[in-house]
Parts: C-alpha cells; structure tokens; sequence
C-alpha cells in the first residue's frame, strides 16, 4: 500500500519563515522579562534549526531524486549514529551508554522500519524511508535517553538497596530487575500519554503538514495513526534494549556494583 | 582457619582504604574493631566478594575467594548490612528472595523466630516496621539462606539501647543453636567483649593487632589496673 502524500504541494517563502520569528522574539522577551537566562539557548536553537533543517533539505533532495533506498538507508545510519552520541550526554549516569544506545536505536529503526515495509504499510523508497526514519531514530533517541537517566539515577540512589540484594546471592540482573521496570517505564510515558490525548488535546506533526499540504483529512489521520502505532513499537525497542544492554555496565563480571555505595 | 587474608589492599576513589592488611579470622565469633572509616566495612565486603582487593589475597576455608563462584559464596557467607535495605513488599517477601533465587525450601516463621521476631511478623508491609524491626528482617533473610558464615556489619549502630541489647542477645542465642560463625564489625570493644572471642583491631587501613579478645580489647579498668600495678 502507498499511503496518500499531500494531494497537492504548497510553496513556502523564505520570508514566510522569516515572518514566523516574530513568534520566537516573543518566547525572547519572556525569557528576558522574568530573566529565565535562556534568550542564548533560544537563538543558538533558532540557528541551528535554520542551518541543519536546510542542510537535510538539501540532503533529502539529492536522496529523493536518486531515488536510491541504499542512499536512505545511509542517511538512516547517520542519524543512528548523531542519535546515539546526543542520547550519551543525556545518560550521564550510565557507564559507557553509547553502545547500548547505538545498538538500541539501530535495531529498533532496522526492526520498525522492516515490519512496516514488511508488512505493506510503506514502499521501500526514499520518500518514505527518510521521514519515517527520522522520526522513529528521533522518537526512540529521546525514550532511550530518558530511560537510561533514570535507571542511573536509581542505581545511584539505591546503590544500598542493590548491593544488599548482590549480597544475598542475586545476580546483577536480578539486583536492578525492580529499577529496570520504571526505567522502562519513564522512557515510554511521555509517548503513550501523547497518543491517548492525541486528536483531543494536541494534533500531531504529521497530521498538521499533510492538512497544510491540503491533503484530505481521513488520510492524514489514517497516516497520523500508522505512525503513532510505528513510534510506539520503536520506542518500546529502544528503551528496552538500551537498558537490557547498559544495566550489565554498573556491575563487574562477578557480580559488584563498580560505584558501591559510600561507607 | 575460616578466613586469611594476604597483603591485602584496596583503594577507592583514589584513596588507600585497607593498606597490606595481613589478618586471620578463625570459626566462631569473631570482630573486626576500629574507629569510623578505619576501612572494616570495606575488609568485610572483600569477604564476600562485594568488592575485590587491588592486590593480595582473600581465602576463605583455604580457597582463593576469587576462585569461587562469587553468588554461592554470598549464599554460604551472608552479609547483612549496617543500615536496613529491604525489597519493597512483606517480611515474608524479604525472607523468601534469597532462598527463591538459590532454590532452596526455607521457613519464613522459624527464620524470624531465629532473628528474634514474631513469626506473626510475616505478612506485614517491612516498609513500616521501625529500624530496629527492619534491621532483624534482615537478618532473618540472611538466615534464610542458611549460611555457614553471617557478616555483620555494625549490626545494631542504629538502635537504641534497648533494641541493641535485644540484638545482641539475638547473636548469643544464634550461636548457641547452630554452628553458624559470625564475623562483627564494630567500633564498639565493648559489644566486641561480650560477642566474640577473637578480634581484628584495624587503624587507618592497618591492621594494629589481633588474637584472642581478652588479649587485644583490653578494657579502661583493666589498663588502669595495669599501669597502677606497674607503677607499684
């Protein structure tokens, strides 16, 4: 199947997007108005928007006119790889957190992207791959983040608690079982709270472009829909995996705790 | 011998905590004495295999600690530590996690019993005992596992008297009814006087000496006696 694209394009200006800054002076002066300190952080954000959405633009035209699924996959590698390394600075606490984070966001982006091709939901073409790609390396990047954040907080926290489980013959497996479950947990809450008030509360990105675009509205919901259902099951890959592999990087191969807790 | 240790150090954090540590612990009840962050928390959990030495050797029974499988030996030698840690859950689900993972039967109401808990105890949330209760929980899931060896790390520093005074009759007791052997870690000589019978005194990382306690925890009373006998 071929999900129906926008039924007709739409032409954006330069001074279009220029004339939308007027929204992020706004968001400057609140922040220099109750000295939030972040009127820096949002003019560095706004750049580096600019700069890097104009760049994959570039990047996506050469791909889509290849018309080269090999080309997209690359592209989809890149961001694995860009994923993995802002996702380690995120995950402070865990030791040695890119690999977990490499492996999770490769098989999950390999694993939904395959089953949805797989299945007949998407072609394997460029168009498809590109943007479903991004947001499932995206979506995924941050659950992993988030999950891995967590769990070393929680083992730093109750690094008491694990040690008395290690010292009653658990495994470090077995020692971080309970931290594992809310780990899991915190990376996933935000996307599946998002996708039960979706429709009621707030319209999701792609819902909102494909309107734009002029595309009916039961395609966009039915795309919308395929994508939340595909962001959910990358997600749960994702922050799984990540913890299933770094959980192992807290403990040594005999079972101790690398950081015990302070006499 | 239960325990040897061997030119034993460890640092942490950059710190020397335990510096060539040479020390023997026989069967039966014996303590390892010295002040706050002497390094005897640490020498415990080196007995277990919590953590391993930097360089020098553990045996236990005559065996290289680092030969052996390190969670058969924490189910043959039990740790129970100096703040209460319990899973979240009942006293029955605290007592039963060790012997569930090792596969072994085991009796929740005589385990308490051991520990000098109402077997009544059992069903309750272990969350909202007080400190003193928590701190028998504990022991009574290390007994659970029923070990040879029990490692007590200053097992009644945070109790009152009164709950340290139960505790400690609570040991007594344990060592009367089985063949457990118990290794103490306190800064207290006194409660080292009336619960073992072999002592390691540790100093900055040092051992300073060890052998029979009545030799190496010499009470204030007896020093006196001692240098007024020796300056008549």
């Amino acid at each position: 199947m071929t999900p129906p694209l926008a039924a007709s394009s739409i032409n954006v200006s330069l001074g279009e997007v220029a004339a939308a800054l007027v929204l992020v002076a706004i968001a400057a002066i609140a922040s220099r108005s109750w000295h939030a300190g972040l009127e820096e952080d949002i003019g560095i954000a706004v750049l580096r928007s600019f700069i890097q959405l104009t760049a994959i633009g570039y990047v996506i035209t050469v791909i889509f006119d290849q018309d080269s699924a090999l080309l997209a996959i690359a592209l989809i590698v890149v961001m694995v790889v860009f994923g993995a390394f802002t996702a380690r600075h995120r995950a402070k606490g865990v030791p040695n957190a890119f690999w977990p984070l490499l492996v999770s966001l490769g098989v999950a982006a390999a694993a939904t992207l395959g089953l949805v091709v797989g299945l007949g939901i998407f072609d394997a073409t460029p168009r498809y791959l590109v943007p479903v790609g991004g947001m499932v390396i995206g979506n995924s990047m941050t659950a992993a983040a988030v999950a891995l954040n967590r769990l070393g907080e929680d083992v730093h926290d109750q690094s008491r608690r694990i040690e008395a489980t290690l010292a009653l013959g658990a495994t470090s497996s077995e020692a971080v079982t309970p931290l594992v479950q809310r780990s899991l947990r915190s990376g996933m809450i935000t996307l599946v709270d998002s996708t039960k008030t979706t429709g009621l509360i707030f319209f999701p990105g792609t819902m909102v472009g494909m309107l734009l675009a002029g595309a009916d509205p039961t395609d966009a919901v039915r795309l919308q829909l395929i994508l939340l259902y595909v962001l959910l099951g990358a997600t749960s890959i994702a922050a799984l995996l990540s913890i299933t592999l770094a959980r192992r990087n807290f403990f040594t191969s005999a079972h101790q705790l690398r950081e015990p807790p302070q006499p | 011998m239960l325990f040897e240790l061997e030119g034993v150090t460890y640092s942490r954090a950059g710190k020397v905590v335990l510096d060539d540590v040479n020390a023997r612990l026989p069967v039966g009840a014996s303590g390892v004495v010295g002040p706050s962050g002497s390094g005897k928390s640490t020498l415990l959990r080196l007995l277990n295999r919590l953590a391993d030495p930097d360089a020098g050797r553990v045996r236990y029974q005559g065996t290289d600690v680092r030969d052996m499988d390190p969670l058969s030996l924490r189910r043959e030698v039990s740790l129970v530590p100096q703040l209460p840690a319990l899973i979240d859950g009942t006293v029955h689900d605290n007592v039963a996690f060790g012997p569930r993972l090792a596969g072994h039967s085991f009796d929740t109401r005589s385990c308490l019993e051991l520990a000098g808990l109402d077997p009544e105890f059992e069903g309750r949330d272990a969350s909202k005992l007080s400190v003193g209760e928590q701190q028998r929980v504990m022991l009574a899931r290390a007994l659970a596992l029923e070990p040879r060896v029990l490692l007590l790390d200053e097992p009644t520093s945070a109790l009152d008297q009164a709950a340290r005074d139960a505790i400690e009759a609570t040991l007594g007791g344990l060592r009367e009814r089985t063949a457990i052997s118990l290794v103490i870690v306190t800064h207290d000589t006194e409660q080292a006087r009336r619960l073992v019978e072999y002592a390691v005194r540790i100093e900055r990382g040092r051992v300073s000496s060890q052998g029979p306690t009545d030799e190496v925890l010499v009470s204030p009373e007896e020093i006196s006696v001692a240098a007024w006998e020796d300056a008549s």
